[in-house]
This record gives C-alpha cells, structure tokens and sequence, in this order.
C-alpha cells in the first residue's frame, strides 16, 4: 500500500508540475497576476509531494519492502542502514527521483528568494523550471517507476553494488545532481529573459548567485568522485577521462566560463548573447550528461542498465528543452548588439580568453567522447579515444588559461593598466619561479617531466597573485566586498590544485611487489615492510586483510591495513586501499592477489602533493560560498523591484 | 540572422546522431558493449615497429609468419592492462605460443620501467606511438588480446582484462599440439 502512495504522490507533484509551468508561463504571457499568484503554492506543493514520494521510497528501503522490485535489486537485510539509505539512488529509477527532488528543491529556493523579482519575471523563471520537472516526472511514471511491484516478494534484496557501499559515494551522486540539476536555474532565468525579450544587467546579477551555487556544487561533486575513485578503485588514480566523468566535467566547464561571462554582463552591460548560449550549454551539457549515463550508448563503469526506450525519451526531452532555447535565442540574439567597447588590455579581453579557453576545453573533450559513438553508429569502425587524447587537449587550453588566470585578476575593466600591479606581479612572478624550483629539486630531487617546474611556478603564482588584493585590504584595516574575497579564495584554490597535479603528475612513483609476510620492499625512500594477512568479516562481506609496516629509516612511520573485499550477495572483488596521509604526500597500499607459496602481490604507491588537487577544489567551492553571500544580491535584491519597473513589458507589479 | 541558429542546429545534428545510434541499438544491429571484430577469420594486419625495449630493433610481424603468435595491446596507463599483467605473466609461463606486446599511444621510458617492475611477458614488444597499428587492429580500447593462427588468420580476440581461466576457455582450443596452453 505505501508504494502505490509514492506512486500516487509523484503524480499530483506531476499535475501541479504542469500548473506551476502553465500559470507561470501563460499567466505572464498573457499578464494576468492571478495566475501568476498560483505559481508559488503550486511550487512549494510540488516539493511537498516530490519529497514524500522521495521519503516513502526510502522508507521502503529502511523497513526492507523487497515486494518494491526497485528495493528488492539494490538493497539486501544485511546492508548497514546508512547504506539502505544511500541505495535510494544506487541505481537508475531511484536517482532519478533524487534528480527530481533537487529539482523541485532549487525551484523551491528560487520561489522563496527571489521575491524581489518582477513579477512576471519570476513567473517565467517557475514556469521553465516546472516545465523541466514535467519532462523528468512523466519520464520516472511512464519508464522508470522506482515503486513498481515484484510480486511474489523477493526473500532478500541482491545487495547494493558494492562499490557504491562507501561513504564519499554514497554523497558524491546527491553532489553532483544539485550541481547538474542547479544549472537549470541559469537556464530557466535565461529562457525567460528571453521570453520577456529584456536580456540586461539585472538579469545578470540575479543569476550570478544560482550559477556560483550549481558551480560550488559540482565542483565538490566531481572532487568526490575522483576523490572516492583514488581511494577505492585500488589503482590510485584521480581522473581516468571516463565518458561519464567526462559527462559531468563539461557542465562544470561551461559553467566556470558562465560565471566568468556573467560579471561581464553584470559590470558592463557587454557578452550579452554569449552569456545567453553559455547559460543554455551549461544546462544542455547536463541533459546530454544525464542522457549518455541513462541510455547506455555509452560504455562506461558508471551506466545504469540500458534500454533504448528510455534512452529516446530522454533524447526527446534534452532536444526540446535545447533546441526550444536555442531557436529563441537564434530570434532574440540579433537584437542584443554589445554596448560599449574595451581596449586590448582590459578585464574584459581577459575574461573573454578565459571563456574562449574553457569552451575550446569543453568542445574538445565533447568530441573525444562522442567519437567512436559516431563512428560506431555508421558502421566506421569502433575506435578508441583514450587519457593521451583528453590530457593533451585539456592541457592545451589549460595551461594559458592558468597563467593568464593571474594577472587577468588584476586587470580593470574597460581598460587595464597594469601599472599598479606590475611590480607585485612581477616580485610574485620572480618568488613563484624560485619556489618552483627550490620544490622541484630541493623538495623532489629533479627536474621532474618538462612542464614540472613551469607547473609549479603557475601554481604558486596563481595562489600569490590571487593574495595581493586580500593582504593589501587587510593591512590597510580594511575589508575586501565579499565577492572580491570568494573570487581571490577560488583562485587560490586553482593555484593549489594545478600544484597538486603538476606534483602527482611529475613525482609518483608507483610500484607493484611480490611479498611473503616479514619481506619488505622500498619506495621513495619509505620501507614498506608486509606483516602477512588474516581474514576479517564486514557486515555483508569477508576480506582478506593485509598490514604493512611503513617505516622511514630507523623511525616508523605508520601501519597501513588494505582489504580485498567479497561481498556475499554479489561476490565481486572489492580493493580498499590503505593510504597514510601527511601535508607533502600520500603512501598507498593496496593488496592485490596471492601468488602462491604465502606471496602475495601489493601495490605500493607514493604520491606527492596529491591531497591539494581534492583540497584545491574543495577551497574553489569555499570561494564560490563566500561570494554567493555577498552583500549586493542581499542589498539589491530589495531595491530591485522600483529599479526595474520603468519601462519593462515584462513588470506587472 | 541565420547564423544564429547554428547552435540550435549543431545540437540538432547531435540529436539525429543519437536517435539514429539508439534506432540501432534498438534493431540490434549496434552494440555498443559488444565488440564485434570485423578481423575474426581474415589475415592479421602486418606492421614494423620500433621495439620497446630495444628502440634500435624492430618488431616484424614477417618474421612470425608460419606459427602462431598472440598480440597483446596494452599501455602502461590502462587499469585493465596493470589488473591483466599477472595472467599474462603465467599464461607466457605456460605456453610456447609467443605474446607479441603492443605498447600503444605511450612513452617507453614509463614502458620499460613498467615492464621491468612488473616482468615482461612478451617475447617482443612493439611501440605503437601515434596508434597507427591499433587502428589497424581495430581496437577499442586496452587490454585487448589476439590470436592469431600459423596460417596468419585472427582466430580469436579478448576485449578487456585477461585471466587464466579466459585464456583456457577462449584461446586454450586453438592451442592443442602447439605446446601446451
């Protein structure tokens, strides 16, 4: 019986879906405030019954309802009861209603901050957003309930995949769709300032929070992700240019190049149009990313089971919402010619060189995977595009972008003299080139690959340029617009993840060792010595444990413990790595398998600097917090309505 | 004008390629997870290459002609490829066949540190720098495996990781009277 009501209650938040779209759309069409009136209840009212619909499939899972087929695949009595929940979205029905869920929530959040808007505004806005949710709930009724029934009942549930039992994964999904999912609100403000044919710097500045919020989101998603594939995968790696990875890493980079084009937009009226386009990329790369996971034409470890059925469903929906924008735009776009000019040298080149950058990266990497589908499809051949093709074309833009990155910060608007900033960049430059390589050979010993030390001197001089600003404020007992303060956090946080790469990248070693218990094997001057293993028992598996003794010199270091896992129901392997963490590097062990005679194999990794790619990201989506809270959109937001009125078909109120 | 909807038109060419790879997938005439080889009973491709280990020899497929030989495409920056290494280290052990290694899109500095740590399976090992002979090989991605018979025919072919057990049930039948699987 509580199944049907989550079935029962996805529907009315379907119905009032269709109203909140409808009223908002048609009401500010046709200017009539009553309908507009509606828009609001009928959002909070979606949110209510997408969030009960949301609870009662997790009660399902909690009170192990394996009459629930959903629950019965991806949950089992032994699961641990944090894993029962995380197993909501374990799969692709379930998540889909977490995708659902954050939808309904930032339409929530946007319904209840945005009162300051115009009216009609605003309605559009809610009305997009509900036609969104439309689209993904009639896609969960009609392809993918979560609560259809297997009946007889099931005795127990085929487990969760375990390689989703982990903590950082278990949060790493619900990340990453507030992050794909928030740049539905970039789209949605960008599609009714379409509709209401006024595209100007209002509009920017009432966007700005929300894309730095989705931006902050995904930021910490996609570090999760790589995060958790580090420490669990058991090979140590942090990106492997997986289709999906790649998937979420193209909306991250349109929304970085978003957020940068939107301050131009904001402060100077100018990049109109290609802030619109990056606005609907931004969320178009999110669909195509939800697309490729789901439908399976991708093969990936990430896909969800396949079905062509689903796949055309949600290709209909990612080409109405896209191609429904971007014919809007083709009509809206000529009319919006750019305001004034700027000079060469000025904030504005800059920003545009990062934009251009950040969309080249995304174009490239949109090709390299979607390549041999294409060539697949009209029977070319199957080709591969692996890590050689997606580093060097990412590295391309990247690295000037980097670099460029640190003194752009510093450049005015209209047009720059670097004058004031010359002798500080300069003395930052010089400081960061000697950093560099005291790092490489004082700190590592060698020069590293070719572009060590030019790595790391960006690094630094990214994270020294973005301090100028902050320390000069500070000294002169004064504070920094919160903005300014985000914006030079999230650069400092670029500045310690490209320091993180350029140190994994020159200075790993990684090095696999056949050893009987009491041997021991030397790695970047660390002796690992293997204690032999014993059987140990989780919850709802059985692991061999391995302990290694991690000494430097005569002074021990640590004792690293590493399983090989064999969950009962599904009976895959599992490696979980033991990993010792300091400020400087990371000592990884991995157990692999026996080879006989009491030898087992081990994987022994040192990784230097490799915390600061996670913590560089992690400090980039600090900075984003920081400037989301800044006083203007507080401010403004209440003297926004006078301000607008004048002149605005679109203003009612 | 119209220039503007060049964007809206490039996305709607990407949504025919789609519809047109699902219609496919549908009809099952595309699989994406299955890798047919169009190479199954046709003559291997030939190929020249520098060797890994030795840049100032090179590897010929010619001088293999008349006996069986297994071609393994790996680099040292695939998983599969490090997960497979073991297996291929005993299945060398274990059969005469030669494993010939292609060392594909990689440096051969971290090739030969790999190789050196992790032992060298292969009777040669060929570097496929630029992924000219891959193409040839039609492959997908690495590890992938090849057999290929004294006659020069591609007889069977593993796309992923190899284990002991794959190689006795995929490759062992074509191994009889050729010393031992």
């Amino acid at each position: 019986m509580i199944p049907e009501l989550g079935t029962l209650s996805l529907i009315i938040a379907l119905l009032l879906s269709a109203a909140q779209s409808f009223f908002g759309l048609a009401g500010a069409h046709r200017n009539r405030l009553s309908w507009m009136q509606v828009v609001t209840p009928a959002v909070a009212g979606v949110w209510v019954f997408v969030a009960l619909s949301f609870g009662i499939l997790t009660y399902s899972f909690i009170t192990n309802d394996f009459s629930v087929g959903y629950v019965a695949g991806n949950s089992n009595s032994a699961l641990p009861l944090v894993y029962r929940i995380a197993a909501v979205w374990g799969a692709h029905e379930g998540s889909l209603l977490l995708w659902i869920l954050i939808l309904s929530t930032w339409a929530l959040l946007v319904a209840g901050l945005s009162s300051s808007l115009p009216v009609a505004f605003r309605a559009r806005v809610l009305g997009v957003l509900g036609l969104i949710g439309l689209g993904f709930m009639s896609f969960t009724l009609l392809t993918s309930s979560p609560f259809t029934r297997l009946l007889p009942a099931a005795a127990d549930g085929a487990d969760l995949n375990p390689i989703l039992q982990d903590p950082a994964l278990a949060i790493h999904p619900p990340m990453l769709y507030m992050g794909y999912v928030g740049t539905s609100v970039a789209f949605s403000f960008a599609v009714a300032a379409m509709l209401a044919g006024r595209i100007d710097a209002g509009w920017a500045r009432w966007t700005r929070p929300w894309t730095v919020a989705a931006w902050m989101c995904l930021t910490c998603g996609i570090a999760l992700g790589s995060w958790w594939a580090y420490y669990e995968l058991g090979w140590g790696g942090w990106w492997f240019w997986d289709a999906v990875e790649n998937a979420s890493f193209m909306p991250w980079l349109a929304s970085t190049a978003l957020i940068h084009s939107l301050a131009v937009t904001e402060k100077r009226g100018l990049f109109r149009s290609w802030t619109l386009l990056l606005a609907i990329f931004a969320f178009s790369l999110s669909l195509l990313g939800t697309f490729l996971v789901r439908s399976g034409i991708l093969v990936s470890v990430h896909s969800f089971a396949s079905d062509p059925a689903r796949g055309l469903y949600i290709l209909a929906l990612l080409m109405f919402f896209i191609v429904g924008s971007l014919t809007l735009y083709a009509f809206r776009a000529p009319s919006l010619k750019g305001g004034g000019g700027f000079e060469l040298v000025s904030r504005e080149s800059f920003l545009l060189l990062n934009n251009a950058l950040l969309v080249a990266a995304a174009l490239l990497i949109l090709v390299g995977t979607l390549w041999p589908l294409a060539m697949d499809a009209f029977n070319l051949g199957k080709i591969s595009v692996g890590p050689p093709y997606f580093n060097m074309v990412f590295l391309v833009p990247a690295l000037p972008l980097v670099m460029l990155l640190g003194i752009g910060m510093h450049a005015g608007w209209k047009r720059a003299s670097l004058q004031t900033f010359r002798r500080k960049l300069l003395a930052i430059a010089g400081v960061a080139g000697v950093l560099a390589l005291a790092t490489a050979l004082i700190g590592f010993g060698s020069f590293g690959v070719p572009l060590t030390v030019l790595g790391f001197a960006a690094g630094c001089f990214v994270m020294g340029s973005a301090l100028i600003e902050p320390v000069q404020q500070w000294r002169r007992g004064q504070g920094l617009p919160r903005a300014a303060l985000g914006m030079a956090i999230a650069h400092f946080g670029v500045g310690m993840f490209v320091i993180g790469v350029t140190g994994v990248a020159s200075y790993k070693i990684e090095k696999d060792v056949g050893l009987a218990a009491g041997d021991s094997a030397t790695v970047a001057g660390y002796t690992f010595k293997f204690l032999g293993t014993q059987p140990v028992s989780g919850p709802n598996y059985e692991a061999i444990e391995g302990r290694v003794a991690v000494s430097r010199g005569a002074t021990p270091v640590t004792e690293l413990a590493t399983q090989k896992r064999t969950y009962r129901v599904q009976q895959n392997p599992m490696t979980h790595a033991g990993i010792d963490v300091a400020w400087n590097r990371d000592l990884f062990v991995a157990l692999g398998d026996e080879l006989g005679a009491d030898k087992w194999s081990l994987r022994l990794q040192y990784k230097p600097l490799v915390r600061y790619i996670w913590l560089g990201a992690l400090v980039a989506a600090i900075g984003g917090l920081v400037a989301i809270l800044d006083r203007r959109y507080r401010v403004r937001r209440t003297t926004a309505v006078p301000a607008a009125a004048p002149g605005s078909a679109s203003t009612v109120a | 004008m119209w220039r503007h909807f060049a964007p809206a038109a490039a996305f709607l060419a990407l949504g025919g390629l789609f519809a047109f790879a699902l219609m496919r997938i549908g009809q099952g005439r595309l699989d994406v997870h299955e890798i047919r080889s169009p190479l199954l009973g046709r003559p291997a491709p030939t190929f020249v290459l520098p060797s890994v280990t030795d840049p100032s020899r090179l590897v010929d497929t010619k001088a293999l002609a008349g006996r069986m030989y297994v071609v393994n495409v790996w680099g040292t920056w695939c998983g599969g490829c490090r997960e497979e290494h073991s297996a291929l280290m005993a299945i060398a052990h274990s059969t005469t066949v030669p494993i010939i290694g292609i060392d594909w899109k990689d440096d051969g500095q971290q090739a030969r540190l790999y190789l050196a740590q992790l032992g060298n399976p292969y009777q040669q090992v060929a570097a496929d720098r630029d992924g000219r002979v891959a193409i040839d090989w039609g492959v997908y991605g690495a590890p992938e495996t090849f057999l290929v018979s004294s006659s020069g025919v591609v007889l069977e072919k593993q796309v992923g990781p190899l284990s002991e057990a794959l190689w006795a049930e995929k490759f062992g039948r074509y191994l009889q009277g050729e010393g031992g699987s």
